[in-house]
């Protein structure tokens, strides 16, 4: 472990990955590359693929197709033990007959290790994770959160150039949740070790990753930053699984420039047109959304009435949920200082053509996300 | 929920009175180890230790003493060995085929020993095993297989196999990892199947009865013999240093194990 090295990760280059179980097909065509360095953030709904690539990457599932490189060497067919990666599990995975220094010392007496280094390179990644005066406890005197933290440290002492990390706190509530996201992240950034982290929750990945790439069924739909996942999705999926959306249908008129949709005797209209002969829907995120009492909005084109189904107050503001008139529902942000609205008031909702998105319909996107 | 005097009386005195019922018929042997005459008459007359000194100074008894002692070391080490193989190899199979196999390997503790003994007996006589350790070993190890499977899937059962992922992430190969987390892990499995292959090797009586012959007895069947041929306190002295040696083994057993448990919580 050595924190002046600028960048020690290796990079990941996954080709066309696929892995079939029988008829079904876990990983169809999956093709992704990870910077050395990089964190990078496997995100998707369970079955969708997110796991199974990070178990082919750790050597603890075999591609049935496709070609997977770590650090520039292909490691198809070479055994999980042979690859230094560092895998940090859901379940935590201590040893329970090992107190908390033996299992962090034994990936290191492993690799024949002396007595004395390894002593030091155990209190390093014990200081690491702030776990140093629990070396002799056993893991099943700490808790949930302590333990994952020991299995961190385990995970990272033998210096691998690539960390991989499965839903590491799935188990765990909120608040310790939000504190380690803040802790994994200064890790990495003392480390300068890749890594791959595998979440459902968007959330967690927008707080912690360079990078994430949106799983479904089996395919990666997009990679991007964060900000790109939010703001220009490729796929009706990533725009409904990264933060709240907004996604309108009905019948669709394009001409050369525009698309107009008519949603339950309204029409919006978008500077867009999709290319091909998909269906397209418009989706808009809470924030580009405007909210007022019916009458009160000026003269806009895209305009559509409702009543208030939800009101959530956040604290910093409200949040809505809109019964449209087709039956379906828009999620409108507002602030604080603006007027607030009761359940079952008739609103109007405004936005401008510019600031949403034109996709191709996805009905599938609706049965998974549901 | 507070007890009446009265049915909290009742249930004690019934507890003890089963209790006695349980441990009493053990327990009469050891007054009857020190008896003075040559009978095996309860309660004895007088006290003498020559039970004992004939225990230890008379051949026949030291001899099938250590005869059962050889043969049940050598079962205790074959049966656990493949028992404990056998325990892997069903764990890692398709249930069907593991369920069907499991029932096979468990038969011998199923079927009436009088039928297997029949068996093995009619075996033994072409193959000329009778009286010879090997016959002894091998139809002892088929006797108490069957107690090793079954403590040793138990801990299997509740062992997490994901550790073994775990292990491997981590650098260890197969081998490395079952020597250092699988084995200690399910090791108290295994130690109790060893004691168990151990006991029913030491004390097995049915078999052992028709695979005998005056050249190769073990422990039981000469207290067999010696009682049926004359009323011979020395069983009672055998029977007693059996108890001891038997409640020191299992109680230290548990002591280690609860000492085990106590470190890992």
């Amino acid at each position: 472990m050595n924190p002046n090295s600028p960048t020690r990760g290796a990079a990941i280059d996954l080709q066309n990955v696929s892995k079939a179980y029988g008829s079904f097909r876990a990983l169809d065509g999956v093709s992704l590359h990870v910077e050395p360095g990089e964190f990078m953030t496997l995100l998707g709904p369970s079955g969708s693929g997110k796991t199974t690539t990070l178990n082919v990457v750790a050597g603890f599932t075999e591609v049935s197709s496709g070609a997977l490189q770590v650090g520039g060497r292909s490691v198809v067919g070479v055994p999980a033990h042979k690859r230094n990666i560092g895998v940090v599990f859901q379940h935590y995975a201590l040893f329970p007959h090992m107190t908390v220094g033996k299992n962090v010392a034994y990936p290191l007496s492993l690799r024949g290790v002396s007595k004395a280094e390894r002593e030091r390179r155990v209190a390093q990644a014990l200081d690491m994770v702030k776990m140093r005066d629990f070396a002799h406890r056993y893991p099943s005197e700490l808790s949930g959160g302590q333990q994952q933290r020991v299995a961190f440290a385990r995970a990272i002492v033998f210096d691998p150039p690539l960390l991989l990390m499965d839903e590491p706190l799935g188990a765990l509530d909120k608040k310790l949740r939000e504190w380690l996201q803040l802790e994994i992240k200064r890790i990495h950034r003392e480390l300068g070790t890749t890594f791959v982290y595998v979440t459902h929750d968007q959330e967690e990945a927008l707080v912690l990753s360079d990078r994430i790439a949106v799983f479904n069924k089996g395919r990666i739909e997009q990679v991007g930053t964060g900000r790109e996942l939010y703001d220009e999705p490729k796929t009706l999926f990533v725009g409904r699984f990264i933060g709240d959306s907004t996604v309108l249908r009905g019948q669709a008129r394009s001409d050369g420039t525009s698309t107009a949709l008519d949603v339950a005797g309204q029409t919006v209209t978008v500077p867009r047109r999709l290319d091909g002969s998909d269906t397209p829907v418009v989706l808009l995120r809470p924030e580009k959304l405007a909210i007022r009492r019916p009458g009160q909005m000026a003269d806009t084109h895209n305009r559509l009435s409702g009543t208030i189904a939800e009101a959530i107050y956040l604290g910093s503001g409200s949040k809505y949920e809109v019964r449209l008139r087709d039956g379906s529902s828009a999620i409108v942000r507002s602030g604080l200082s603006e007027e607030g609205f009761r359940i079952d008031d008739p609103v109007e909702l405004c936005f401008a053509g510019q600031d949403a998105k034109l996709l191709a319909d996805d009905k599938s996107a609706d049965a998974t996300l549901t | 929920m507070a007890m009446h005097p009265c049915t909290r009386v009742m249930l004690g005195l019934s507890c003890l009175l089963v209790a006695l019922w349980l441990v009493a018929p053990t327990l009469v042997v050891v007054p009857m180890s020190f008896n003075g005459n040559k009978s095996l008459a309860f309660p004895p007359v007088g006290f003498s230790w020559q039970w004992y000194e004939n225990f230890v100074s008379n051949p026949e008894w030291s001899t099938s003493f250590f005869n059962s002692l050889k043969v049940a070391l050598i079962v205790a080490v074959l049966a656990t060995v493949l028992g404990t193989l056998a325990a892997f190899g069903l764990d890692r199979m398709k249930a069907r085929t593991a369920g069907l196999l499991r029932m096979l390997l468990l038969t011998p503790m199923v079927v009436p020993g009088v039928v297997l003994a029949i068996g093995i007996y009619a075996v033994y006589l072409d193959t000329q095993l009778v009286g010879t350790l090997t016959g002894f070993v091998l139809a002892h190890t088929i006797l108490a297989l069957p107690f090793v499977l079954i403590a040793v899937q138990a801990s299997l059962e509740v062992f997490d196999k994901r550790l073994e992922t775990a292990a491997a992430s981590l650098g260890a190969g197969r081998l490395a990892t079952f020597r250092t987390v699988t084995l200690p892990l399910i090791a108290p499995g295994i130690l109790s199947g060893l004691l168990f292959a151990f006991a029913t090797s030491f004390d097995e009586i049915i078999v052992s009865l028709f695979i005998t012959n005056p050249y190769l007895k073990t422990l039981p069947v000469q207290i067999f013999s010696s009682i049926t041929r004359d009323a011979d306190p020395t069983v009672a002295a055998v029977g007693t240093i059996l108890l001891c040696a038997t409640t020191i083994l299992i109680g230290g057993g548990l002591f280690l194990m609860g000492r085990e448990r106590r470190g890992n919580l």
